[in-house]
């Protein structure tokens, strides 16, 4: 198949091009919730991102939350945002760090004036945001204008044996045009770690990659209390055949088909070393993983699933694959790109990589995912400790 | 061309059931991917999609091997055409 040189997206003032264009309603804190939601009640066409964290937090946590923010409001998916926190100095601190892309961005603190005074302040700016993000038209960019983050869920054993191959067949075959590419999921490449630790592009990004991996199974044996049954794998996992996390992490490996990667990047860190593929130190369970990609920019997500994990994002279109044909039947609504046509050998890698490419380009032209017309908005911050 | 398993890699020990089901005594027709080479194993036990055949007889300490890699211990002896999963194999790593 030739693949398509370009798609249309929403170019932004610093350079990116979104596949949406989103106006989004950024609390800054658990408390502030209410208020946002509120907004973006009032305000048609916005979203309100609410969360459990922003209190107290201290040090390295601290700032993943602030990196996250941030990163969120920047990511070239959301037009415009409005972001309210409790205080004024942390609230401005997120304002600023949005404002470098150049795109609108205006805070509001809610002490000293009450949620319904904040409320009406932000729905007046909210309005005008919307009303002007929706003049905005979708143009032509370049194919390397897309950032694809990947990351599998409720796996099987026919994500290792399709699903993910699939996905990594498209990175082949679109790492050469230019994207940015991410897989994460530390804990779950335990048992498949020194294998892949050969794939970093160089011995800085290999050794890189076992200091990471190395620090999180160390914090999950300090943690463990058994042997983390039906936790890694889980009982959807172990109920799909799935039996030891090796075998969990050499499926989940599939994904980045022969792809080596060029750095390791903190938990919603940006890519800093141009195109190609990173890893990223998250965690592996699904709506905390596809958030911290986001926040790092990626503005399309593929999520290949073998019992049928559901999981969606408010600002990163989820695209979900599946190889099983039971979930196809049984779930078909959560799922936009059939490949189970493999099992039966009815369909070969290539091809299956092929139609994943086209699914891939007609959502970043803007058809909505199964996630998104199902309303899945999972924006879930990841916390690394305690707060103060 | 119907097939019955799915086996990665021509070093593994396992193969994966990728119909429905496989039910005992049936002479299941498998296919290697890494060599896109063919071969059969009778079941003994009834395996649904997506779960895992002994290839060959295997003792506990045995080591499995799928996609050509390590991926868990025998702790119970398995017979070749058995059910393979959680109640005889069990993780080298947690």
């Amino acid at each position: 198949m030739e693949i398509p040189k370009s798609f249309l997206g929403y170019k932004r003032e610093n350079g990116r091009s979104g596949t949406r264009n989103h106006v989004i309603i950024l609390p800054v804190d658990d408390i502030s919730n209410a208020c946002a939601e509120a907004v973006a009640n009032n305000i048609k066409g916005t979203i309100a991102l609410p969360h459990s964290y922003g209190r107290l937090q201290f040090g390295a946590d601290l700032e993943l939350h602030f990196r996250t923010m941030i990163g969120t409001g920047s990511n070239p998916n959301v037009a415009a945002v409005i972001v309210i926190g409790i205080e004024p100095k942390w609230t401005k601190k997120i304002v600023d760090g949005i404002a470098k892309t150049g795109k609108p961005v205006e805070g509001f603190h809610i002490e000293r004036t009450g949620d319904i005074g904040t409320v009406m302040k932000a729905s007046k700016k909210a309005q005008e945001y919307v009303m002007w993000a929706s003049e905005k038209q979708r143009e032509e960019c370049p194919i390397s204008d897309l950032w694809i983050s990947v990351k599998c869920g409720e796996s099987d054993t026919t994500s290792g044996l399709a699903a993910n191959p699939t996905v990594g067949n498209l990175m082949d075959k679109l790492e050469p045009l230019g994207v940015h590419l991410c897989f994460g999921e530390t804990s779950e490449l335990t048992g498949a770690e020194k294998v892949c630790a050969t794939r970093g592009a160089t011995k800085e990004a290999s050794d890189k990659f076992m200091k990471t991996w190395s620090a999180y199974n160390d914090f999950i044996l300090k943690e463990a209390t058994d042997d983390l049954s039906e936790s890694q794998p889980t009982a959807g996992n172990i109920a799909g055949g799935l039996t030891t996390i090796e075998e969990k992490a050499f499926g989940n490996f599939q994904k980045i088909g022969n792809c080596k990667f060029v750095d390791v990047l903190e938990p919603a860190e940006e890519p800093k070393k141009g195109k190609g593929l990173y890893f990223m130190d998250t965690s592996s369970a699904a709506a905390e993983c596809v958030t911290l990609q986001a926040a790092a920019g990626f503005n399309i997500h593929l999520f290949p699933t073998g019992q049928g994990n559901i999981v969606g994002n408010p600002i990163e279109p989820v695209v979900k694959l599946t190889a099983n044909p039971l979930t196809v039947k049984g779930m078909g609504e959560h799922i936009d790109c059939d490949v189970s046509k493999i099992l039966s050998r009815e369909m070969n890698m290539s091809q299956a990589g092929d139609k994943l490419i086209e699914t891939t380009l007609k959502v970043a032209n803007g058809r909505l995912t199964c996630a998104e017309a199902l309303g899945h908005r999972e924006f879930v911050m990841t916390k690394l400790y305690r707060s103060a | 061309m119907a097939t019955d398993i799915i086996i990665h890699d021509q070093k593994d020990n396992v193969g994966v059931v990728v119909i429905e089901k496989i039910t005992p005594k049936q002479d299941c027709k498998c296919w290697i991917m890494e060599n896109d080479s063919s071969t059969t194993i009778q079941s003994v036990d009834e395996i649904p999609l997506g779960h895992k055949i002994a290839m060959a007889d295997l003792k506990e300490g045995d080591t499995i091997l799928k996609y050509g890699h390590d991926i868990g211990k025998v702790v119970k002896a398995i017979k070749k055409g058995e059910h393979v999963h959680v109640h005889n194999v069990k993780t080298k790593k947690w």
